[in-house]
């Protein structure tokens, strides 16, 4: 494409790649190893602590029971979940999921959970053996892991009574309607939901054109395909930092879920999610 | 792999498949697109895999409350009976590292379901065309050795244009001559592997750009239809395909009042 300036740049198109990769038909030995340490590099682990591991050995499947999966994704999901549910002291940090990418050079030990802080997915069991599980996502799952994170997840989990509850952030920018949302109507709730998911949602569907993409798509592909019934609750906001107002709308969600009970925080529980993210960064008048 | 909806496993022996490759424009999904939309192809099943990128909405070509809220995923199959027909549907794009295991996969539910012939909608950059390619008809086709006899004649009366070949080497007429496909993403492996494995695969594509590629999505449907003769063609004009909901705002939502 010539511009008008006379210069020629490169039309990229929004589908595919440029080059024909038929250089991946001429790999050599070396290439084929690096690419296998890459793959080995980016691989996803899930680590359970002792108890856990030896509830899922000590099953003919090897599987854990489950009656309901919470996934949070995202900083206002996650911090939904920290204020109102796990606040509550009467869940464990039961295991983690580890992996390494280019947004997320987090800790390469497998085996040690990550540090306080630090982007990580952890997972949370109700004390005294419940069996519900929550899975707070706050670091960056990239495409290429977002498959293996489901199939690792889920290969642990038994799939019979199991339903699923994915909470996700998504930025209003994203959400195609053909009236212009006003900012009144901000934050908002959409839902999806698997063929086998039976109970009542509440809040309206997700409208076409919109799509859902990232480890909740990820999770509700899995959920879908399997039967397992699940449900995604995507709040759309348009504040991209933690945020009292957007965490309070998935309160909808789980309200009338009997297996947890939420606990609404009070106002210093609530600033501990929220603090920090009003200071202003890289400010050059500071 | 395929898995399908209910417990029954659907028979596609001696179907026709038709699929998009993930190329310029999107042209050949938004084809199928239409197939599926304007004949109601009902969904079988999913193409289950880890070689594309997830993604989840509702369903895109629902005709009524009741099936709007159908799950659909990136990748999935629809089926006519009557029409011994079967569309694989993909969505996303395919993950860069795992695209000669997805073109694997595609093979090997070709061969094991025993499609009759594969049809494989796709596009090209339309500004790599050559002086000839600029004349004529933007639509092109490639025929595996193993479907030349039986769609050979029908494409001759056509009068379709063969993709043409171009020097390994430009510039150097006498150079050994090669398939190019620019912005066809799998389109020139995928033809390759149905050559290798002796599949009966048939190539369709049209030269375009990236933009509002409706109009090639309409134009590559209509170029299908006079060999398939999927929808009933009116002696003037062209059939009438439907246009999915799923379509709606293209490019962009509504614009805030606020701007001006």
């Amino acid at each position: 494409m010539a511009t008008f300036f006379g210069e020629v740049l490169s039309v990229h198109s929004r589908a595919v790649e440029e080059d024909d990769r038929e250089d991946e038909e001429s790999e050599n030995e070396e290439d084929v190893e690096i690419r296998r340490e890459l793959e080995e590099k980016r691989k996803v682990h899930l680590k359970w602590c002792p108890e856990v591991s030896q509830a899922v050995e000590a099953c003919t499947d090897k599987t854990l029971l489950c009656s309901h999966l919470i996934i949070a994704v995202g900083t206002n999901a996650t911090g939904f979940v920290s204020a109102f549910i796990l606040n509550s002291a009467s869940w464990n940090r039961v295991g983690w999921l580890s992996l390494w990418n280019e947004r997320n050079r987090g800790s390469s030990l497998v085996n040690s959970p990550p540090a306080p802080g630090e982007p990580s997915c952890m997972i949370y069991q109700q004390k005294e053996g419940g069996s519900v599980l929550i899975c707070q996502c706050t670091c960056y799952v990239a495409e290429d892991q977002l498959f293996q994170w489901t199939e690792k997840v889920f290969a642990c989990l038994q799939k019979r009574g199991l339903t699923v509850t994915v909470l996700s952030d998504a930025p209003i920018a994203e959400y195609k309607t053909s009236d212009y949302h006003h900012g009144s109507d901000i934050p908002f709730l959409r839902a999806l939901k698997t063929s086998a998911y039976k109970e009542v949602v509440n809040c309206p569907f997700l409208e076409q054109p919109n799509i859902v993409t990232g480890l909740p798509a990820a999770v509700l592909c899995h959920c879908q395909i399997h039967g397992i019934p699940a449900v995604l609750y995507q709040s759309y906001s348009d504040v991209i930092s933690a945020d009292s107002v957007t965490m309070e709308t998935y309160k909808l969600a789980l309200t009338w879920t009997k297996s947890i009970k939420l606990e609404p925080p009070t106002t210093d529980i609530l600033q501990k999610f929220t603090r920090g993210c009003d200071d202003v960064h890289g400010n050059l008048y500071t | 792999m395929f898995v399908p909806i209910d417990e029954t496993r659907p028979a596609f022996k001696s179907y026709t498949l038709i699929l998009p490759a993930i190329s310029v424009g999107n042209v050949g999904q938004l084809a199928a697109d239409l197939i599926i939309s304007t004949l109601q192809l009902q969904k079988i099943g999913y193409f289950h895999t880890d070689g594309l990128i997830p993604m989840v909405g509702n369903n895109p070509y629902a005709t009524s409350a009741e099936n709007a809220n159908d799950l659909s995923t990136n990748a999935e199959v629809y089926c006519s009976k009557d029409l011994k027909l079967t569309v694989l549907q993909i969505r996303a794009p395919i993950l860069q590292t795992k695209i000669k295991q997805f073109r694997k996969s595609i093979v090997s539910w070709i061969k094991s379901s025993g499609f009759s012939k594969t049809v494989l909608l796709s596009s090209s950059h339309a500004y790599q065309r050559d002086d000839q390619q600029l004349e004529g008809t933007p639509l092109r086709y490639l025929l595996s050795p193993a479907l030349q006899q039986e769609a050979g004649p029908r494409i001759k009366e056509l009068e379709w244009r063969e993709m043409e070949k171009v020097c390994a080497f430009p510039g150097i007429s006498d150079s050994e001559q090669r398939l190019f496909i620019p912005g066809g993403g799998i389109t020139k492996g995928l033809y390759t592997d149905c050559c290798n494995e002796d599949i009966p695969m048939a190539v369709v594509l049209m030269f375009c750009s990236e933009g509002d590629n409706i109009p090639d999505a309409f134009a590559l449907g209509n170029y299908l239809n006079d060999w398939l003769h999927l929808l009933s063609k009116p002696a003037q004009g062209s059939p009438q395909w439907n246009i999915p909901p799923s379509w709606k705002l293209l490019f962009g939502g509504g614009i805030p009042p606020a701007i001006f």
